[in-house]
């Protein structure tokens, strides 16, 4: 019998599959990278505990209400984008002192004794009611987030000549020698300290 | 005839004979980048809020998920909250986070985050009561989730 040869196999078409395998992957993948707002809960209270008393002029009260109008020191009616503006003027007045007795030399505010003493005294509280709705909610946090950005931006450009997010980022670079990391930490906690976030929330009122 | 007269060159086909090899490259580059969706949301997609003041989430591994929105067919009035695959009830935020201790190392659990994924029209009453459930248990970080926009100038 006359031997027959083998015949190959056509590969032209391995790159066609191979197309179409590329194509669905390149479809499906989603390179959505989770990001948000991040905030740290205050710990469970002993309800024995009374809370310290605080003055009112170091209190910023912004209130949701279940339309999602907001009023800020109980007085004014303000738009999102306006909080933010008013928010720092509050935050950045340093009219007086803090509890060690320091004045703040870095604020550049008005200095009105009737807003905040100072940064670490200065206080944003936010109440809504339970039925406010989730956006707004995080419109009104988004922007109060800002506030504290902007005026830690503006310190660490004082200090070090770069913004406190590229601070932040220089601080988190693994290549950086132990020292280094050392000295970017005290640097970042330094630029934190200066202007603390303290956003305290309320419990939702039920009616509103 | 002129020494330099010019011959007639054809064109050399491009050698396609690689491109296989290309296109097997990419093909691996995504299925290793692929992320299939873990969960399947039984609730409606929850629309997220937009924010610019936003922060990444690093370790995949240490975050759980809250989702909260409508429920798909409307059947259950107010708000939904799904964890895993479940549908379920503040209450169970609790067994949720515990879980999900257990299966970290022990040096991790302080690093665990709970991102909220929750739609804009959610009430933020729920939420509440979800960030009440996680002080109860000392999971404190959490992270609401959002879409990241640039700031307006």
């Amino acid at each position: 019998m006359a031997k027959r040869a083998i015949p190959e196999i056509n590969a032209g078409s391995m790159a066609d599959i191979a197309f179409l395998l590329l194509i669905f992957f390149l479809v499906t993948t989603t390179m959505d990278i989770d990001s948000g707002i991040s905030r740290k809960l205050p710990e469970k209270q002993d309800p024995n505990i009374k809370p310290p008393i605080l003055k009112e002029k170091n209190v910023f009260v912004v209130n949701i209400n279940r339309d999602g109008n907001i009023l800020v020191e109980n007085t004014d009616f303000m738009k999102v984008d306006e909080l933010k503006d008013v928010a720092i003027k509050f935050l950045d007045n340093g009219g007086g002192k803090d509890k060690d007795g320091n004045t703040c030399d870095y604020c550049k505010g008005k200095k009105d004794p009737a807003s905040s003493d100072h940064p670490n005294k200065a206080i944003i509280s936010i109440e809504s009611a339970r039925g406010t709705d989730y956006g707004v909610y995080i419109q009104v946090q988004n922007e109060l987030v800002a506030a504290y950005n902007d005026l830690r931006d503006r310190s660490s450009n004082e200090l070090y000549g770069i913004s406190f997010e590229e601070l932040v980022k220089r601080a988190k670079d693994e290549n950086n020698t132990k020292r280094k990391a050392e000295d970017l930490k005290v640097k970042v906690k330094r630029v934190k300290n200066m202007f603390p976030m303290i956003i305290s929330e309320a419990e939702p009122v039920k009616f509103n | 005839m002129s020494k330099f007269s010019k011959k007639k060159k054809e064109m050399p086909a491009v050698n396609t004979a690689s491109l296989p090899d290309i296109v097997f490259m990419l093909l691996f580059f995504f299925m290793v980048t692929t992320v299939m969706r873990e969960t399947d949301l039984k609730i409606k997609p929850p629309k997220l809020p937009e924010a610019t003041e936003v922060k990444k989430l690093e370790k995949k591994n240490l975050v759980s998920y809250v989702y909260v929105g409508k429920s798909m067919d409307g059947e259950i009035k107010g708000d939904v909250i799904q964890l895993n695959d479940k549908i379920s009830t503040v209450k169970d935020i609790r067994n949720f986070i515990l879980a999900k201790r257990e299966s970290v190392a022990q040096n991790d659990i302080n690093k665990l985050t709970t991102s909220i994924k929750a739609d804009i029209g959610t009430e933020v009453g729920t939420i509440y009561d979800i960030k009440n459930e996680l002080r109860e248990i000392n999971a404190l970080k959490i992270n609401y989730s959002t879409i990241a926009v640039p700031r307006k100038k």
